[in-house]
């Protein structure tokens, strides 16, 4: 096609360059997003990461390229996003940023984003770069080539990172991490969908396919499945689409008939695409719907309470169908779990079923909300922590 | 800032629409807008101005260059450039005077007068947009009958092309 020349190569100059300014970084912050995972340059990232020592925060859309268990790993960032990653930005002196398109709910208000850094960015579209926070040092090209390059630069450079600087950074993040920010009621005797998730990481032994709709489920999902491997993550991301999850769910169990499929949702999304329930019979795909039933457009009513003075309007479900005969009723198996005890067992249960599509619906607490938050237009390091958190 | 963009498109349905649908999304502004197929019938050449920032220019040139109708673009305010605006306007034209005083207005502008009733004088003048501007401030104003323009077209000085 004649109008479409991306440059693939980065240019050798700006490498260096970046590379002289990352080396010499006594907080640095490196920074990546979904244009990894596009480019399927997830080795390379956990290499250069890895030779670095540096922390790393993902974008929504990022999870998964760098391995969420890793040490390394400070968590997702942003909006929603873990107080160690938030913190590691407002405080970094520099950003390495990788295929991530510096969205609002990353930044909060650009005119506090990374106040102190020096920010180097490498994107394949030349029209991402300085778009809503101004670049240091842009390099254009695919992020495969220009990693490989970065690290072939990085390996013949004799220079030396201050391992000085960046031990008494790790100490400072560690102690942001030490705050434990995800930390959720455990003994509430209800369901919270925090555990939920965390039950699913752990009986699929966190190698699912996970897909997901649009609302505090998609948040939890993010901050609690630990994602080790790139593209086991599919959601919407910035087009917010609720509904997305089920059939995107579909999609992956057609092209991987054998994997663990998994889509998180919630009442208000699920029935956005509902009638998909018939597909799934008809072409006999055994996903596995987790659905954190609050009986709440929940990241609605979240908003509702933070900002509108709990004047909940159109955010509650009053009358939702009865989803286990629903799934029935398409031939499939339902399932409602209203006990934490029995949250464990029922996913057990579910994932047995190799044949089967299941219908999970756990009935979880309406008014658990996602932390930390960040509100629209506040600072990163404004952080919203959730009510029995006390920063250290 | 006023730049003039001119960009080399496919020659198709629904290329312009894509091009004024970028400017509308994204609150970009347009002054003028002129587009004809060029000696390669399957391209396009588009000259359109616009203001803004350099941030905000700089934007529109990537957001432009990234829609895949457009094979090429250059702004033409970053170099040394030459512009022109087509202007077709009626006057009235009753009394013997007032017919002299539009020819001899015509002649200074160097432009020419293509059609005549005893009424009226049409005329036809090119020049950039300032220029265009004088002579309708030195037309009396209750005179105008009509103006059409073609919006600024543009070409670089020298030997540097837009092309593929």
């Amino acid at each position: 096609m004649r109008s479409y020349n991306p440059t693939v190569k980065g240019h050798p100059g700006q490498i260096k360059r970046a590379l002289d300014l990352i080396v010499a970084a006594r907080r640095p912050m490196i920074y990546t997003g979904g244009g990894v995972i596009l480019s399927e340059a997830s080795e390379e990232l956990t290499e250069l990461t890895k030779t670095l020592g540096y922390p790393i925060t993902n974008t929504l859309m990022g999870l998964g390229a760098y391995p969420g268990t890793d040490k390394q790993f400070v968590g997702m960032l942003g909006m929603h996003g873990t107080y160690e990653a938030n913190m590691g930005m407002h405080e970094c002196d520099v950003l390495l940023a990788i295929g991530a398109r510096f969205d609002d709910r990353v930044t909060g208000d650009v005119k506090q984003f990374c106040p102190n850094a020096k920010i180097v960015h490498i994107d394949i579209d030349p029209a991402s770069i300085s778009k809503t926070v101004r670049v240091d040092i842009p390099i254009v090209g695919d992020i495969k080539a220009v990693l490989t390059d970065m690290l072939k630069e990085l390996k013949s450079q004799k220079k030396n990172i201050d391992s000085k600087a960046i031990a008494s950074w790790w100490k400072q993040i560690d102690k942001w991490r030490s705050a434990d920010c995800l930390r959720y009621d455990r003994n509430s005797g209800l369901i919270k969908p925090q555990f939920v998730v965390e039950k699913l990481c752990e009986v699929t032994g966190g190698d699912a396919f996970v897909t997901s709709d649009v609302g505090q489920h998609q948040m939890f999902a993010a901050q609690f499945y630990n994602f080790n491997k790139p593209r086991r993550w599919i959601n919407s991301g910035g087009l917010g689409t609720m509904g997305f999850g089920m059939p995107a769910a579909l999609g992956v169990q057609v092209a991987y008939p054998d994997a663990p499929v998994a889509c998180i949702t919630g009442e208000s999304s699920i029935q956005m695409c509902i009638q998909e329930l018939g597909l799934a019979q008809q072409y006999h795909l055994p996903i596995k719907v987790i659905n954190l039933n609050n009986s709440y457009m929940g990241m609605v009513r979240q908003w509702q309470e933070f900002f509108y003075e709990k004047r909940y309007s159109q955010s509650h479900m009053e009358v939702q169908p009865d989803f286990v005969k629903l799934a029935e009723a398409y031939g499939h198996v339902g399932m409602r779990i209203d006990k934490p005890a029995d949250v464990e067992g029922a996913l057990k249960e579910a994932f047995a079923m190799k044949d089967k599509l299941v219908f999970l619906d756990f009935v979880t607490d309406e008014k658990e909300n996602v932390y930390p938050m960040i509100a629209a237009g506040k600072g990163q390091h404004e952080m919203h922590m959730a009510p029995e958190w006390e920063l250290i | 800032m006023r730049h003039i963009i001119s960009l080399l498109m496919e020659n198709e349905a629904g290329a312009l629409s894509r091009v004024a649908g970028l400017f509308s999304a994204r609150g970009y502004n347009i002054e003028s807008l002129t587009v004809a197929p060029t000696e390669d019938p399957t391209l396009s050449r588009m000259t359109l101005v616009t203001t803004g920032s350099d941030e905000i220019v700089e934007q529109i040139t990537k957001q432009l260059n990234k829609l895949i109708d457009i094979v090429k673009l250059a702004d033409l305010t970053e170099g040394e450039h030459l512009e022109r605006e087509l202007m077709l306007i009626k006057v009235v034209a009753n009394t013997a005077e007032q017919r002299e005083e539009v020819k001899r207005m015509t002649d200074i502008f160097r432009g020419r007068v293509i059609d005549v009733t005893d009424a009226m004088f049409t005329i036809e003048i090119t020049g950039d947009g300032n220029k265009l501007d004088a002579f309708i401030e030195a037309m009396q104003q209750s005179d105008i009958l009509e103006t059409v323009r073609s919006g600024t077209t543009g070409i670089s000085r020298g030997s540097r092309c837009l092309h593929i």
